[in-house]
């Protein structure tokens, strides 16, 4: 158990180690750098910087120096906990992230459990009543679900919330709590904006959970262990959800890491239809602009986190699966 | 007869209904279980055995289900309990499983759920049919495997069953099998998954615990050595339908059906003279769904006598005790 305790974490540290290199080759793969991109900016709006003021701007930022040493420089001071100051915005990088990562998180993680609470009960129901009615009908709405652009989705929730319900969609505080410090009735304000995006984020995810549940379930199901537990006289309710089911949640415990970057990319636009003060628009800008600080610090705290993601559902399959615990003993 | 019958089953018929047909699984399957008496159910794969094992406890899978016939628990007693007239997910029925009737399965590993240690798989055997505190469960739990041959009992049920050998794993799986004290068991291939030697030690627990507990053993197998060591009495199956009973001995020395004669002439011998071909039944066992008309097995009969085994359905086996085969030429010799 130690030892696969201790491949996990190595494994998980290498992979940081190789996505803060990929991370770095990618935002500089773009022809040009920030200051090619600021120049364009100012020669859009009418005025000009010369050559030499350029050649400052680079010489400021390092943007004159080898690559590796570029990415050493940055890595080190990302390990003291500076992400360096954002080009645009003319302020540190880890200010204009600010709460925006927790946020994410936050909204991400409320879309995983939404997500679990709904395909979780609707994938057994799925596989024990394999071709009933109701399979057909969520086995449809799964597909629905599927299909529909999860921006789509948030328009029709929006419009049916505010016209219909009278809700206050959109964000995720009203206008007088956004700049407003944390407070009870700040933390309440958030909970009521949460379930509308964390529905439209869980949408995709949980029709193909549901997918997931069902075909691992319907596989368990045909198991001799299950009629073994049928055959001790134990209520059919017991017996499958103490048996099989136990065995198919592997993909639930798992879903953690792939899911977290799903919800996250897939949040961009998401979040911008439903104006989410989340790090998925604050990317987007950034790689528009070029802002190789706060696009880097952002892409490299989502893949961090991935890797932590996957870190957690390795314990997690470990709790659930004896055979994992057991492993080398 | 001397022994009571604690399982009478009369006529049993079971279908299974799909978009191709309608498959007879069980057509008119009748025979008892006795107290203390081994019955051995041979056939070929797809001839009905577990089917009729799982008809037993109400377990069979959808899309099939009984369509005929009575399941009688204690035939002999005033009042006796039709099995087919109880609801599958029934009190009455889950007291049945486990309390009356133990199942024993041919795969030890599949058959215990990895994800519980079998202290954990057997203390919940116990618990469904008898009213003891947990520690009492486990104290008769560890009893359990101690009653099976178990080496070191206390130490083995926080084991996980992968963590134990195919015998082991099939001995717990009998020690489950035994937690609702049942005295009926249904083994069904219990041996088929395990090498020679273990094979003939599970034999012989289950031998020693049928003496010690006056349990009806129902085995269903397809080997013939194992029917020869343990039954007392054997039932040949063929396409749903018992083509011959006859105690074991006189099945041995006198087969009376052409199938069992063939089954018998299958059996690899030590006398065999060497490079001597092994014998086979020509063909195959037919899709259940397009069983031949008149006796089933005549189109792979090698003493079919035309005509009459092509359009006659031959009559059932006789419930004597002796036994007898649903078969033209027996009728005739008789």
């Amino acid at each position: 158990m130690l030892i696969y305790l201790l491949r996990r974490l190595g494994l998980a540290i290498t992979t940081c180690v190789f996505i803060s290199i990929l991370t770095f080759i990618i935002i500089r793969l773009p022809p040009g750098d920030f200051v090619d991109a600021y120049i364009a900016n100012l020669a859009a709006s009418g005025s000009s910087v010369s050559m030499e003021q350029a050649e400052a701007m680079r010489r400021d930022y390092g943007l004159d120096q080898p690559l590796p040493v570029q990415y050493l420089r940055w890595m080190g001071r990302v390990l003291e906990g500076d992400f360096g100051v954002s080009m645009v915005w003319r302020r540190p990088v880890t200010e204009v992230i600010g709460d925006r990562l927790w946020l994410t998180m936050l909204v991400s993680l409320a879309a995983l459990f939404l997500t679990w609470a709904i395909a979780l009960p609707i994938g057994i129901y799925s596989a024990v009543r394999q071709y009933s009615i109701a399979d057909y009908i969520f086995t449809t709405l799964g597909f629905i679900g599927l299909a529909v652009p999860n921006f789509l989705l948030a328009l029709i929730l929006m419009y049916v919330g505010f016209r219909y319900l009278g809700l206050n969609v959109g964000g995720l505080f009203s206008a007088e709590y956004v700049q407003a410090p944390w407070s009870l009735a700040r933390a309440w304000d958030l909970a009521k904006h949460l379930p509308l995006p964390a529905a439209v984020l869980a949408l995709a995810g949980t029709a193909q959970l549901i997918r997931i549940m069902r075909a691992n379930l319907l596989d368990e199901l045909r198991k001799p262990y299950v009629v073994t537990a049928r055959a001790k006289g134990l209520p059919e309710a017991r017996a499958i959800l103490k048996y099989p089911v136990r065995a198919a949640l592997n993909p639930f415990a798992s879903s953690i890491a792939y899911l977290f970057p799903y919800l996250v990319s897939g949040s961009i636009i998401v979040s911008l239809v439903l104006g989410l003060p989340t790090v998925g628009p604050l990317l987007l800008q950034a790689l528009v602009a070029q802002d190789m600080f706060l696009a880097g610090a952002i892409v490299l705290l989502l893949g961090v986190m991935t890797v932590a993601g996957t870190l957690v559902s390795d314990l997690l399959l470990m709790w659930i699966d004896p055979r994992i615990r057991l492993e080398g003993q | 007869m001397a022994e009571r019958s604690v399982l009478s089953i009369r006529d049993l018929a079971v279908q299974f209904r799909s978009e191709q047909g309608t498959v007879r699984a069980l057509d008119g399957v009748s025979f008892d279980l006795r107290a203390g008496r081994t019955l051995g159910i041979v056939g070929e794969s797809g001839c009905g055995k577990s089917v009729t094992a799982r008809s037993i406890l109400r377990l069979i899978d959808w899309p099939g289900r009984i369509t005929g016939g009575q399941i009688l628990l204690d035939p002999e007693e005033p009042q006796p309990t039709d099995l087919t007239a109880l609801g599958p997910e029934s009190r009455r029925m889950r007291e049945v499983r486990g309390g009356r009737v133990g199942l024993i399965f041919q795969e030890p590993m599949t058959a215990l759920s990895a994800h519980y240690t079998v202290g954990n798989q057997i203390i919940e055997a116990v618990l469904q049919h008898r009213d003891l505190s947990k520690a009492d469960a486990k104290a008769q739990a560890i009893a359990l495997l101690g009653e099976v041959g178990i080496p070191h009992p206390q130490r083995r049920i926080d084991a996980y069953p992968f963590e134990l050998s195919g015998g082991l794993r099939q001995r717990v799986g009998i020690a489950m099998a035994l937690a609702g004290d049942p005295d009926i068991l249904i083994a069904d291939e219990p041996t088929t998954a395990l090498d020679v030697t273990t094979q003939a030690q599970i034999l012989g627990l289950l031998q020693r615990l049928q003496r010690e507990k006056g349990i009806a053993l129902m085995l269903i197998t397809h080997d013939m050595g194992v029917i020869a060591e343990m039954a007392d009495e054997v039932a040949v199956m063929y396409l749903g339908r018992i083509v011959e009973t006859a105690p074991v001995a006189r099945l041995f020395a006198a087969p009376r059906h052409p199938y069992t004669r063939a089954l018998l002439r299958a059996v690899p011998s030590i006398l065999a003279t060497p490079r001597q071909r092994l014998s086979t039944i020509g063909g195959a066992v037919p899709h259940p769904g397009l069983r031949p008309g008149g006796c089933s097995f005549h189109p792979r009969c090698a003493e079919n006598l035309g005509e009459r085994c092509r359009r006659e359905v031959p009559a059932p086996v006789p419930l004597n005790e002796d036994g007898g085969a649903s078969c033209f030429l027996a009728e005739d010799a008789a």
